[in-house]
């Protein structure tokens, strides 16, 4: 059975037909052949796959394509301004934040999401005191940025680097 | 010859970094193709026996749907090929999850879909699969998955052991280990006329290329293998798996259509190999000086009944110390499971969490630091080849590390510290590996003045070509760095290119071998460019060369070797054990790339801990198969598993390894970090835990 | 994976009638288990009925003080509602601690409550497993057990054994906060406890609820708490982040002087549902607000406990991990610092 949707990505919307059970991230990789957003585990345990869709960060392995018609998907690949790098994409290159890069878009998704999350005031479970005042964002420590990103796995053990490059774009971003 | 460093030893970026970042950089499934095809297995659901029948009708019925293969239908393979390689060659079932058919459709979601409505029926069989150190079929090996001797007796150490003043007799467990690497392997075929190319996930694409033009009775010049990018391998992406033999079978059937195949997770557990579970009796005699008098590690591990693969496991425990007496002995239980394969440090990793523990329990009995028996142990040549050492640093990187890790302030005391509900405690382990060179890596360095960098009439580019594969390691960085030092030219001038067996046959990135057998290779190319043809060469001009032999084999016993230290904090109530801070010091030659060779080094530790808390494939021995079989159920690290974590190394020149002065820096790391841990483990609460994963319930 | 179609109809009573009316019909939320499940071919639906959008993606303060959850709310953004931090933390820890921010982000309040178990041989369908396929035996009773249960599982005839746990971290916490779901059937709504929503397997383990074909979680009430603004919610796991609980703890607690005047107990990872620890509970209030009074608690609730004895990893860490649990919770709770 099969579907006809739209879908913009990266800021380019395509019209598709797809299988009822594609998923955005089949469709983007066996139909629109835009592989930034990678499959590790294709269950939703691995994170490889995290792309904003509609400004969220979601796995895109979960999503089926015929459920999320309209909606607006960025891949890592879009997150730069007019084909410059995003700052957490310098980030990642200075401080070799991966090595295989396979996870990397995914964990840059992911990251440029959480801190969203943490400035509109998303607690994670090591915040210290879930009942304060959390309007103005969330301070986001090391151990803050580790729980939040822990749902992007990388088996090159790029852990210490991720939170390292994270951590100077959040603190960046908290001094502007 | 020894190169001047200039580029080596300052961060040079990866090359590759900017693509990576974006998602742009191409993994093998992400090769473009017209209209592929795309394959979906059928796996068998014993572990022994014969397929009576297959019912594929549904299966041909469904639109979409281009074919189906069984063993009755798939094109006939060489006899000369592994075992393990002969997908779909006969009805005999080995292994629960062998590929026992295939279908290949339009889309994706047909193939599975066609996949699941094929009707297997089976004979099945008896099999083995718990891994019994009491069973009647152990036997001993001729030989090491490594070619060294299974077993090596020195002196009468049992004997030793008892007349020895203190004696630590233990027995270790590690647990079968899944690589996993985040890209699944990975197989895009095509045949074009009578000629083979894949895009592969893989740690070495002439190795592919071999396996797969012996499977199909090819000249390897009429195979080609790509893989300029590759997700991650640890191993498992070295050798060639079934996978690959059944996706190019399959396009053989489809010609000139492109049929892509990635694995799922799931399969992942099933068919690319593992690191085998070992069990292990250690025993360490000393006499009351804390002096080795015996050293006895003697294993009993898995294997699969088709096919050998012994794990090196004791192999660690032959040369790290000094003793008067020694054995080291393996012995292999053939089940009926998959073959088991290298994973990063392949019996260094499960060995050292044997020896390195037996060794903190040997200072605990002795009531000497565990830094100090290390010490006093430490070897003047090697005790398994009887060489001197081209360099050992093992003393210097303890001493540094404890400096660093405030180790003389350590109450070594048990259970002696309790901050905020949590037992802390911290542990020390040693780490070796050895200095690896493959032969037979081809570099050819080219002048390309007008040429593919479009340089115009300024100074020269280079091209270098080598079919070398970075698999996250550095290759790509690496490898610039080394041509742009042995053509004496800036690193900006190089354009490096792998990952292709269209630059001829190399050694794969495995064994920590890959900076050593390429980089050999390149400076080779590249004296011999000069030679020819000096520092104005034209356009076009040209030269080869294979890895040389390394002169000073034989003369000298090269190997790596770091200290890792490990503070350990475990829940007074729930016993969850955390791993707040790890630091490894290593003395590991001239280190190229000071940028990437952290990484690797973080990502050795990091897999060191995951194993030591989290791994653990459940091989279920009433099916055959691994139960914990996604990354749900096998778990490996998370970001917020791994507390701070810092990497030294010392500065080392030894001119003997190789041209680089480098020694290899993939699987140290991980080397003796298990150790550690345990050991920081015991410090912190006097549980002594001896198997891997160590998990909350041994402290409840 | 099966075909199916999609559909999405305009409310929530339409999307009941299309699934009451068709026996291979499932609705469709967050997808995060069941787009899992039938790439598992554990779910093999003809249509899919997609919920999102007609079910309440507000929380709404109830007029009783308490406050009223939309079945579409999502996990994250539930547990960053300042009136759930600040008046049921236990709730907003729970979600916290589940699964991964992308997953929060897009999982639902009636889903997570609905997700299935992750016995490893469930989702196999290679081996034995009463709940997914009736009368074919327990994999997990002499398996890979170490999520497995320690109470209210049946252990015998094989037949209908099964040893399963439920893995939601909210409905635990939803459990020792006394919340209502709301659900939307054919006949109409109706209103069931969150302790009696899920089921113990009993003699039929491939039900997981009590939930009728084509019934729609549309919300969860929670009544008002004064006890639940010092709640907790304590998971213990083997990885510090993005892992299934082993045991988890929900617990609130009232001490008045010394003694403990009121408590709320709830445990995770140890039933086929939600387990509110009632006799711990009683054996709580009245008694001294000390470690051994915590301890004691925790083992009247397990008085009946009966583990998994695999020889493959069964479940018998599961006693002194609960008494430890529990007893670092409420210690927690307390404000006192005495460790075992």
């Amino acid at each position: 059975m099969h579907a006809d949707l739209s879908l913009t990505v990266d800021g380019r919307r395509h019209e598709l037909t797809v299988d009822t059970r594609t998923t955005v991230l089949d469709a983007l990789r066996e139909h629109l052949d835009i592989t930034s957003a990678k499959k590790g585990c294709d269950h939703g345990q691995c994170g490889a796959c995290t792309v904003l869709l509609d400004g969220r960060r979601t796995l895109s392995c979960l999503s089926l394509a015929v459920a999320h018609d309209g909606s607006e998907v960025t891949t890592a690949d879009g997150l730069g301004a007019d084909g410059e790098l995003h700052p957490l994409q310098e980030a990642f290159l200075a401080h070799d934040a991966y090595q295989c890069g396979y996870c990397t878009p995914g964990q840059i998704c992911s990251a440029v999401g959480m801190l969203e999350e943490a400035a509109a005031g998303h607690p994670s479970v090591v915040t210290p005191d879930l009942s304060a005042d959390l309007t103005a964002g969330v301070d986001l420590d090391r151990t803050e940025i580790a729980e939040r990103m822990s749902g992007n796995l990388c088996r090159c053990g790029a852990y210490a680097h991720i939170v390292d490059a994270v951590d100077e774009v959040a603190h960046r971003e908290v001094a502007r | 010859m020894t190169l001047t460093p200039h580029a080596m030893g300052t961060a040079v970026p990866r090359p590759e970094g900017p693509e990576k970042v974006r998602g742009r950089a191409p993994y093998a499934f992400e090769h473009p193709a017209a209209e592929p095809l795309y394959l979906f297995p059928v796996q068998a659901a014993i572990a022994r026996g014969r397929v009576t029948a297959i019912d594929t009708s549904a299966a041909d019925a469904l639109d979409g749907v281009v074919l189906v293969l069984t063993p009755e239908t798939a094109p006939r393979l060489s006899d000369a090929i592994d075992p393990d390689h002969g997908v779909l060659q006969s009805a005999q079932v080995h292994q629960h999850g062998q590929y026992v058919a295939a279908v290949v459709a339009t889309t994706s979601e047909t193939a599975r879909e066609a996949a699941e409505l094929v009707r297997v029926t089976y004979a099945q069989e008896p099999h083995v699969a718990a891994l019994d150190e009491d069973s009647p079929e152990l036997y001993g090996p001729d030989t090491l998955v490594t070619g060294a001797p299974s077993d090596d007796t020195r002196g009468d150490p049992d004997a030793a052991l008892a007349q020895a003043a203190v004696t630590v007799r233990a027995t270790y467990r590690t647990s079968m280990e899944h690589h996993q690497p985040m890209e699944p392997h990975t197989t895009v075929a095509v045949w074009e006329g009578g000629r083979l190319v894949v895009h592969e996930a893989t740690q070495a694409v002439s190795w592919t290329r071999q396996t797969l033009a012996g499977a199909f009775g090819l000249a390897e010049d009429d195979v080609d293998v790509v893989a300029p990018h590759v997700g991650g391998g640890f191993g498992s992406k070295g050798g060639t798996h079934p996978n690959t033999v059944l996706t190019a079978l399959v396009a053989r059937a489809v010609p000139g259509r492109t049929v892509k195949y990635a694995l799922t997770r799931q399969q992942m557990f099933d068919l690319v190999g593992y690191r085998p579970a070992t069990i292990q009796h250690v025993a360490l005699g000393a006499d009351a000086d804390g002096r080795l008098t015996a050293i006895t590690h003697d294993v009993v591990e898995q294997s699969s009944r088709i096919q050998e693969f012994v794990e090196p496991t004791a192999a660690f425990s032959r040369g790290m110390y000094e003793a008067d007496t020694r054995r080291t002995s393996h012995r292999v239980a053939p089940l009926d499971i998959g073959v088991p394969t290298y994973m990063r440090a392949p019996g260094e990793a499960p060995g050292s969490f044997g020896a390195e523990c037996a060794m903190d329990e040997l200072a605990v009995a002795l009531g000497v630091d565990p830094i100090e028996l290390r010490v006093r142990n430490e070897p003047e040549v090697d005790p398994e080849e009887g060489l001197p050492y081209s360099s050992r640093n093992l003393v210097a990187c303890l001493r540094r590390g404890a400096e660093l890790f405030d180790w003389s302030r350590r109450d070594p005391t048990p259970r002696s510290r309790l901050v905020d509900g949590w037992w802390h405690g911290s542990g020390v382990a040693a780490a070796t590996f050895p200095v690896v060179r493959f032969p037979g890596s081809e570099a050819r360095v080219r002048a390309a003045r007008n040429g593919v960098a479009g340089n115009g009439s300024g100074a020269p580019r280079y091209v270098v070509e080598i079919a070398a594969s970075d698999i996250g390691q550095g290759a790509w960085a690496a490898l610039t760095a080394i041509a742009a030092d042995a053509l004496d030219v800036p690193v900006e001038r190089i354009d490096l290119a792998i990952g292709d067996t269209a630059f001829g046959s190399a050694s794969p990135a495995g064994g920590s071998s890959g900076t050593t057998s390429w980089g050999a290779a390149i400076t080779e190319a590249a004296e011999r460019f000069r030679d020819k043809y000096g520092d104005d060469p034209d356009d076009g001009d040209a030269a080869d060369a294979t890895t040389p032999d390394n002169p000073w084999a034989g003369e000298y016993a090269m190997h790596a070797y770091g200290a890792h230290f490990a503070e350990v904090a475990v829940h007074a109530d729930t016993g969850e054990i955390r791993v707040p801070r790890m630091l490894g010091v290593f003395a590991a030659g001239r280190i190229v790339n000071p940028l990437t060779a952290r990484s690797q080094f973080l990502g050795g530790m990091t897999m060191g801990l995951s194993a030591a808390l989290h791994e653990e494939s459940v091989l279920d021995d009433r099916f055959g198969h691994v139960v914990n079989r996604d990354l749900a159920g096998y778990h490996i690290a998370t970001c917020a598993d791994v507390g701070r974590m810092d990497v030294e190394w010392l500065d080392e020149d030894d001119p003997y390894v190789n041209p680089m002065g480098s020694k290899g820096i993939g699987e140290i790391g991980i080397v003796g970090a298990a150790a550690a841990i345990a050991n920081a483990a015991h410090h912190a609460t006097g549980v002594r835990v001896r198997s891997l994963p160590i998990t909350l319930d041994a402290f409840l | 994976m099966k075909p199916f179609a999609y559909e999405r109809p305009d409310d929530a009573q339409g999307a009941v009638a299309t699934v009451s009316a068709d026996p291979g019909a499932a609705f469709l939320a967050g997808g995060t288990n069941l787009v899992d499940h039938l790439r598992l071919g554990l779910a093999t639906p003809s249509t899919l009925v997609d919920v999102t959008g007609l079910t309440s993606t507000e929380i709404t303060d109830a007029p009783d003080g308490g406050l009223s959850i939309g079945a579409g709310v999502r996990n994250a953004d539930l547990a960053a509602d300042e009136r759930v931090r600040a008046r049921y933390p236990v709730l907003a820890q729970a979600l916290l601690a589940g699964a991964s921010g992308q997953l929060r982000n897009m999982a639902t309040t009636g889903g997570n409550l609905l997700q299935r178990t992750r016995c490893a041989y469930f989702q196999d369908l290679t081996t034995p497993c009463n709940k997914r396929e009736p009368g074919s035996g327990c994999s997990a009773l002499e398996g890979w057990a170490r999520h497995h249960a320690v109470l209210g599982a049946t252990h015998e005839p094989a037949d209908v054994a099964c040893v399963a746990t439920h893995p939601s971290d909210m409905a635990v916490a939803l459990a020792v906060l006394d919340a209502q779901v709301r659900v939307l059937g054919a006949e109409g709504e109706r209103t069931i406890p969150l302790s009696a929503l899920h089921r113990l397997p009993g003699g039929e383990p491939s039900r997981d609820t009590v939930l009728a074909h084509g019934e729609l979680i549309t919300a969860v009430d929670l009544p008002p708490s004064p006890i639940a603004a010092r709640s907790t919610y304590d998971k213990v796991r083997d990885r510090a982040s993005f892992a299934f609980a082993l045991v988890s703890v929900a617990a609130a607690i009232e001490v008045v002087g010394d003694t403990i005047t009121d408590a709320r107990v709830a445990l995770g990872g140890v039933a086929h549902k939600p387990w509110r620890a009632t006799a711990a509970e009683e054996a709580l209030v009245g008694a001294p607000a000390t470690d051994d009074t915590f301890r004691a608690a925790a083992r009247a609730e397990l008085v009946d406990a009966r583990p998994v004895e695999s020889p493959r990893g069964g479940t018998a860490f599961k006693l002194p991990l609960v008494t430890a649990a529990v007893t670092a919770a409420l210690r927690g709770l307390t404000g006192r610092e005495e460790h075992a």
